[in-house]
């Protein structure tokens, strides 16, 4: 069984005021690193064997459909082993 | 005239945006999102609430029920649609009006009367209006903040199809302050703010409100 993922993320001129927080809650708690954060939505896709082309090209569709708003988000299909 | 109503499961504002078609003059009827069914009104209005529980994105699920492939194809032929709230959002997933309705810029879930100024009163949802009126309507939200890339936001205000504008202090980082938009043919109208919770002062902060619904008598009257 292989996992077809796909990471939506706002696009990056688009506010983002949940990774804002986040960003200053890090500071708060003691964690010094982070220049910015972004936060984003992941999605994990169960298929039976090896994903063929056809499959993934399915995925690619229903991301830009239903999983994304392309007004403001961006998104990437990967097969994860 | 008959002003269609439709539930979403998770639709709130259902109640109140029927009941302010009757104040306003007009006939109410109920449609449901699962039915393929517009039973021949004039005029449908998408309420606010938190369709399919705001599950994905605001509106992203809703788009897809049967009803608004009927919604959709009504609107390209001219039919009066009003979006308000989650019914905004349901309009921009649907690409009937464009941009997107993100995350209020401070985070917080806002409830309060919120002033507005009515910048575009040819809508057949805005004529009782004069241009520049400003009203007190309630604003509750949690993602009301409207964004769009500079092409789109240039065509919306060069075109004049912003139709609100938040007055003061923008309470939800949405861009030139924007409360509601129309598509090109102008038929087609999304407002963040609820003019349906404001149709008398027994039960609103003003009856300012009910413009939005006696425009939709008059425009179809005419």
């Amino acid at each position: 069984m292989a996992k077809i993922v796909v990471d939506v993320m706002l696009k990056p001129e688009i506010l983002d005021p949940q990774g804002n927080a986040v960003a200053s809650a890090l500071p708060r708690l003691g964690f010094s690193f982070a220049k910015s954060v972004r936060q984003g939505k992941r999605f994990e896709i169960e298929v039976e064997g090896e994903p063929t082309a056809a499959q993934l090209a399915e995925v690619k569709k229903a991301a830009q459909v239903l999983l994304s708003n392309p007004v403001i988000e961006n998104f990437v299909v990967r097969v994860e082993k | 005239m008959r002003v269609g109503v439709i539930t979403f499961p998770g639709t709130l504002d259902d109640r109140d945006a029927a009941r302010a078609v009757v104040a306003g003059g007009s006939e109410t009827v109920s449609l449901w999102h699962a039915d393929a069914d517009l039973k021949g009104v004039d005029a449908v209005i998408l309420p606010g609430g938190f369709s399919y529980g705001d599950y994905l994105r605001c509106g992203a699920i809703s788009r897809f029920a049967p009803v608004m492939s009927l919604v959709i194809e009504a609107a390209g032929k001219g039919m009066p649609v009003l979006g308000i709230c989650n019914g905004f959002q349901v309009l921009c997933e649907s690409h009937l009006l464009p941009g997107a309705l993100t995350r209020n810029s401070d985070l917080h879930f806002l409830c309060r009367d919120q002033e507005i100024e009515i910048v575009n009163n040819t809508t057949p949802w805005t004529t009782s209006y004069k241009p520049g009126e400003k009203i007190v309507i309630p604003l509750k939200n949690g993602e009301g903040s409207f964004q769009c890339d500079d092409t789109t936001l240039a065509e919306l205000e060069g075109e004049g199809r912003v139709i609100a504008r938040y007055v003061g202090q923008n309470p939800n980082g949405s861009r030139n302050l924007i409360a509601g938009i129309t598509n090109a043919r102008g038929n087609v109208v999304g407002l963040m703010p609820h003019p349906e919770h404001a149709i008398d002062e027994l039960t609103g902060p003003s009856a300012q409100g009910l413009g939005f619904f006696t425009s939709i008598l008059n425009a179809m009257v005419k």
